[in-house]
Order: structure tokens, then sequence, then C-alpha cells
């Protein structure tokens, strides 16, 4: 009786999800298929020349660069991006000393109190405060910015796939949408001109949907004055900070690497030692065939 | 109950005496994992998953205590008390890592443990209670999983949550009360929250509950084995220690040492990057899909899309929990006395090549973006799926000729069995 009604049943079911697939069928075949221009124009992140110090299994921070992305954000992306994870002491992690930490720390303004009178009033960072947001609310942020709010960054590598490479992909990838040609040699203007960036947005061909409302912010070389010499030039830039921001978004990243060869080393001993003793205890009953 | 010639716990020091006499625990130890356990000689490391399981249900526990002291289950908070166990607590990471790939680690092992089931038909007389237990243990293991994936709060958490509740909303008459009233408002938010930390901090411990109950119907009859045979002698079987434990021990160390190679190497590529975005109701991701263990039943949801009859969203949510509840009827659908797929000749070919190719058919395409071809291709394995278990399982069953089957697993292993040439009331000779 179960396996009757069982039957029917499966039957049932067979037959409603089939009859949906010819319907679907009937209609896709039908249809003339629409390609998107995000389909046809979105470019999968690249990695920097050399990629990333921090790449792969063994890989390390490259603190230099940490340092020269810190200023990057610090002078460029800081003016609209917040960073809400990270706090000034964190900075310690890029072997600034206590002494500089406080004094970086010190030069941003962060909201507190008037000790006196306890009106709002801004006050100067001390290392364990976290980074102060560039508007004080997202409609204020809305407001500045044609009503895109621009998102927070101390997550933004964990937050897109292959988010190192997305970061210095989309900071060195603005191109011009009327001239705009990819590999296959087809122009973006001429095949979409629906999907032509309007008014306060920009053509990136790394954005998930081409058009993306943040302007290009590293346009020049020189627009940063790296502490180390190192030359500024916009890939340079791009690199450094998406290094920064893949501290930022994991500051454990290197210890936890670090620390896994030596938990794999213990385990992999382990597993040779469990090995030998299962292999000690069946040797007294391993099948002898008597044929 | 175990088998006549089972070992009894003999306690030697006065210590084990006082307490075999006031609570006997080592000897409930000694009977169920101990030496006092026979168990089938010829176990493969498939039967090494059982073990796994109850280590990922431990670990689990064990990270996911020491996450609740440090997480917050408050919308306003609850990301970034996420984000202060990541950053600023004591191995905070490496708790949240271990716990998330735990659960993923927990799936892959449960779903071999239950594939292992289907190929040597683990679930036939007498083992159904096993069975049905285990997939008591199944369901639950979904639902702690779906309601731990909501607690960070992030995008995917947010809108998995709205979209798995939606489903509720598909049932006629009650279904729209009854969504609300699960969710405590509207739509996913603190009250939302709050129960689904409060349920995910309970489900395990009923988990514990069910696997206890699921590994005393276990020692009733005793393992199954690859043969099928049952355990007919002495000869059939080993002790559980120090055989298995020695096996199973081996077994863990390939398990930790895959495990720890994610955890530590790879920790979020079973997760999704929309999830380090916190929540927002406002802003509704490209695609919405679940965690990876998820998706052959998220494929079978989306693959009705016709309103015959009924409307289509209630297909998918009829056909999505079918696709598991069928299950239960296993014992009853799938007939017939031989057990393991090595002897089926017709139902090994429907195993390898219908049901494995749909499963994996159904995964990729329930973490495909829903649109052509992968929702036709869906809808194709869907019909399988329920074909497979519902209407081929139940006729191959009855029509089948098993191939020839060992006398007994001491023949199987060592190629002969003296009482399976001198018939069963032979004495065994002396050697």
């Amino acid at each position: 009786m179960i396996r009757l009604i069982g039957i029917l049943v499966g039957l049932g079911f067979a037959f409603v999800v089939l009859l949906t697939f010819a319907i679907g069928f009937y209609t896709w075949s039908t249809e003339e298929s629409t390609e998107t221009a995000e389909h046809a124009f979105h470019q999968e992140a690249i990695a920097p020349d050399g990629g990333f110090a921090f790449d792969g299994p063994l890989g390390n921070w490259d603190i230099a660069q940490l340092q020269r992305g810190y200023q990057v954000y610090k002078e460029v992306c800081a003016a609209c991006h917040s960073l809400n994870y990270v706090a000034f002491r964190n900075l310690g992690d890029l072997a600034y000393s206590e002494a500089q930490v406080k004094a970086e720390a010190e030069s941003w303004m962060v909201p507190g109190i008037n000790p006196d009178t306890g009106e709002a009033a801004m006050r100067a960072a001390t290392p364990v405060d976290y980074f102060p947001s560039p508007y004080p609310n997202a409609v204020a942020a809305a407001a500045a910015n044609n009503n895109a709010i621009p998102p927070d960054l101390s997550l933004m590598t964990k937050a897109r796939p292959n988010g190192s490479n997305y970061v210095y992909s989309l900071l060195t990838g603005y191109d011009d949408a009327a001239t705009y040609t990819n590999e296959d040699g087809h122009r973006f203007a001429e095949q979409f001109p629906d999907s032509m960036p309007g008014t306060g947005l920009y053509f990136n061909p790394y954005f998930a949907n081409l058009n993306i409302a943040m302007a290009p912010p590293l346009t020049t070389a020189g627009q940063v004055t790296y502490a180390d010499g190192t030359e500024a030039t916009v890939d340079q830039m791009s690199a450094d900070v998406a290094a920064f921001l893949t501290w930022t978004a994991e500051p454990k990243m290197i210890a936890r690497k670090q620390t896994g060869w030596w938990v794999l080393a213990f385990t992999l001993f382990a597993t040779i030692l469990a090995w030998f003793a299962k292999k000690q205890v069946w040797a007294a009953v391993k099948p002898k065939r008597e044929d | 109950m175990s088998f006549p010639w089972a070992k009894e716990y003999e306690p030697k020091y006065g210590l084990t005496k006082f307490f075999d006499e006031k609570l006997p625990l080592p000897r409930l130890v000694y009977n169920a994992v101990g030496a006092g356990y026979p168990v089938p000689r010829n176990l493969s490391y498939f039967w090494n998953f059982g073990v796994l399981a109850g280590f990922c249900l431990m670990l689990q526990i064990v990270t996911g205590i020491v996450l609740a002291m440090h997480y917050a289950a408050n919308a306003d908070v609850a990301f970034a008390s996420v984000e202060h166990i990541m950053r600023d607590v004591n191995w905070g990471w490496l708790m949240r890592y271990a716990h998330a790939n735990g659960a993923s680690f927990f799936f892959m092992v449960i779903y071999i443990h239950i594939f292992r089931g289907f190929f040597y038909a683990s679930y036939k007389p007498p083992r159904e209670m096993i069975w049905l237990l285990g997939v008591v243990i199944f369901l639950l293991m979904m639902a702690t999983a779906f309601m731990g994936y909501v607690l960070p709060w992030g995008q995917m958490s947010f809108w998995g949550a709205k979209v798995i509740t939606g489903l509720f909303g598909a049932i006629p008459l009650v279904g729209e009360p009854l969504q609300i009233w699960l969710l405590g408002g509207y739509a996913p938010d603190n009250a939302a929250l709050n129960r689904f930390f409060s349920l995910h901090y309970l489900l395990p411990f009923v988990i514990a509950g069910a696997v206890i109950l699921h590994i005393w119907a276990l020692h009733i009859p005793g393992s199954s084995n690859p043969t099928g045979v049952e355990v007919k002698q002495e000869s059939d079987t080993l002790p559980f220690h120090p055989y298995y434990t020695a096996k199973d021990g081996f077994g863990l160390g390939v398990f930790l040492l895959l495990f720890f190679a994610f955890v530590f190497f790879l920790p979020n590529i079973l997760g999704h990057p929309d999830n380090y975005i916190p929540a927002n109701p406002l802003s509704t991701p490209a695609h919405i899909v679940p965690e990876w263990y998820f998706y052959p039943f998220y494929a079978i949801l989306r693959a009705f899309t016709f309103d015959f009859i009924l409307p289509a969203k209630l297909w998918g949510v009829l056909a999505m929990f079918a696709a598991i509840l069928v299950w239960f009827f296993l014992p009853w659908l799938d007939k017939g006395p031989v057990r393991s797929g090595h002897y089926r000749p017709l139902f090994r070919k429907f195993f390898w090549f219908g049901l494995i190719p749909t499963m994996i058919v159904l995964f990729i395409c329930g973490g495909a973006p829903a649109e052509e071809p992968y929702v036709m291709i869906s809808q194709l394995a869907t019909a399988y799926y329920f074909l497979h278990f519902l209407v081929i399982l139940p006729i191959v069953s009855s029509i089948e000729r098993p191939d020839p089957m060992p006398y007994s697993i001491t023949e199987a292993v060592l190629g002969s069995d003296k009482k399976a040439v001198l018939g069963e009331n032979a004495e065994p000779v002396a050697v």
C-alpha cells in the first residue's frame, strides 16, 4: 500500500515538474535570448603585477606596503569612506611604535562631549578610538554623494569575490564608456547604448553593473606623496590600498596561516601514528585466505 | 542487547567495582564503544562516518558555546559582535572559522553517512528505527544550520531568513499568519534574530539526544556491513575496541587534516562574500543562495515555476519537504531481502548512473543563478529524484534478481566458511 501511494506521489511530482520543464523549454527555445551588458562586458578582477605578498599559504604582509596603503586611505578614501571596525590601536600591527600610534590617533578628530558642559563636541582621537566616519549619519552620506552611500571599507576585500584583486582592479579599471572595447573587440557604446553611464555615474568594467557612482578616486601619479619615497603611480597606490584593506578586513590572516602550518604538521604526525597503530592492531586478524 | 559472545565487563579495581555497583557508567561505555560491542569484521572506511559525525557535533557544541560567550544576539550589534570575535577575542577567529567550516564538514560527513545508507540499504529491517532517527537528526541539523547562518546578521543571513520563512507564506490560508508568528514580525528583525539564537543554542542538544537514541537503536541489531549479510557467528565479528577505535582514530586524523586545511587556509571559500556586508533590508543581493549544503533542496524548491492547479511556490515548498520526507519511507519502498548494492546489479546501476549524477546536478543548479539553462536542468533532475525513490526503487526491488552472496561475513573476508560447507549445524572442526 505504501509503495502504491509512493508510486502515485512520485509520478505526480514528476509529472508537474516535467510539465513545468516543457513549458519552460518552449518559452526558452522560442524567445530571443537577450544578452545583458553586465554579462557581456563585466571583467573578472585581476591581480597587480607580481600579486600580493600575503597571497598563498606561505604569504606574509608587506608592512611597508600596508603603511603606504594606510596613507592612501587616510589622504584619499577617508574623505568619503568609513573604517568602522578598525581602531587606531590596531595600527600597532603595521610596525608603528606606541608613540607613533598615539600621534597618529591624535591627528584624527572624533565625536565626543565637552567635559565641562556635556555638549557634543569634537576631540582628538586616542588609540582606543575607532576610525571616525566622514559623515554623521547615512542620510548625510547619501545627500553628499548623489544618493549613493559610500560603503564602509573595513571588510570590503572579504565582502567581494576575490576581494583584494577586486579593489585593485576597480581602482585601476575606470574607462571611457564611449570608446571602451573589450578583448573580443566589441564596443560597449555600440552594443549597449542604453547602458551608458548616466549623470553622476562612471563606467568601470570591474564593477558588478558596470556603472559606479564613485568618481575615479586615484587619477594622477603623485596624488599621495609616500613617506618611504616609493613612486606613487595610480597602479602603485591602488595595489597599496588594496593590500591595506585586506589587512583591515582580516588583521589575523597571517597569524592564521602561520598557525595552520603547525596544526597541520602536528595532525599529520598524529595521523601517521594512528595509521601504524591501526595496522598493528589489525595485523592479528588480517584475513589469511584459505584458498 | 548484544551477541551472546560479547565480552562482559569485569571491573578489576576497587574504584571500578564501586562505580559498577553504584552507577555502571564504565560498563555502559564498555558495551557501547568498547570491547563489549561485537562489530562485523568487514566494515569499510565508509563506516567511519558515524563516529566522525559524532565528533563534528561535539566540535560544533564546544566552539559554539565559546562563540556564544562573545556574541550579542541583537540586530543592532550582532554583526559588530562577530567582527569583535574575529579581531579582539583571543583565538576568536579560530573559534568562528572552526564553527563555520565545522558546519560544512558536518554536512559533508552526514551526506556520506546517508549515501552509505542508500547504497548498502542500511534502512532495511531490522534497522528501520535507526534510519528514521537518522532522518530526524538530519532535519534537526538543517534547522540548526539555517538558524546559525542567520546569526552573523549579514546580507545573506537576512535575505536567506526572509526567503526561507517566506516559504511558509506559500501554505494556503494559514501561511501568512504563520510566517508572521514564526518571525515575530513582518520581516526578519530583532525578534527573529533573538529566537533564532535561542533555538540555535537549544537544537544541538536535541540533536545530541536524538543521537543517543540513534546509537541505542543501533546497538539492538548491531552494525550493518558491506555484504549486507547479518552476523551469524563469533568469527563474523571483532570487538569495537581496539579494532574499530583504532580504525576510527586514523579516519579522524584524515578528516582533521582536511578540516584544518580549510579552517586555516581557505576559511571563507565555502561561505558567501555577501555575508560580510551588514544586513540591509533595503538592498537585495543579486543572487540569494543558501549555504552549499542546501543547494540540492534549493534547486528542487526553485524547479517549480508554473502554476498547475496549485501555485508554483506551493509546489516548490511541497516538493522540497517531500524530497526529505521520502527518506522516511525508504524501508518500506525498497523491499527485498538483499541489502548491499554489491549484490544488486540493477539497483546499483540506478544508484551510480541515476541518483548520484542527479544529486550532483541538483547541487550545481542550486548554487547557480535562477536562469536558463539551470532551471530546466534542475527540473529534469528533480523529476528523476522523485522517480528514483518513489517509482524506480519499489519496482527494481521487486523485479531484481540479486547476485550470489557469501554465506557469511567470515566467508566474505576469509574466502571460505566451514559452516557454509558443512551446513548450519556443523560443529567447527578443530584445525
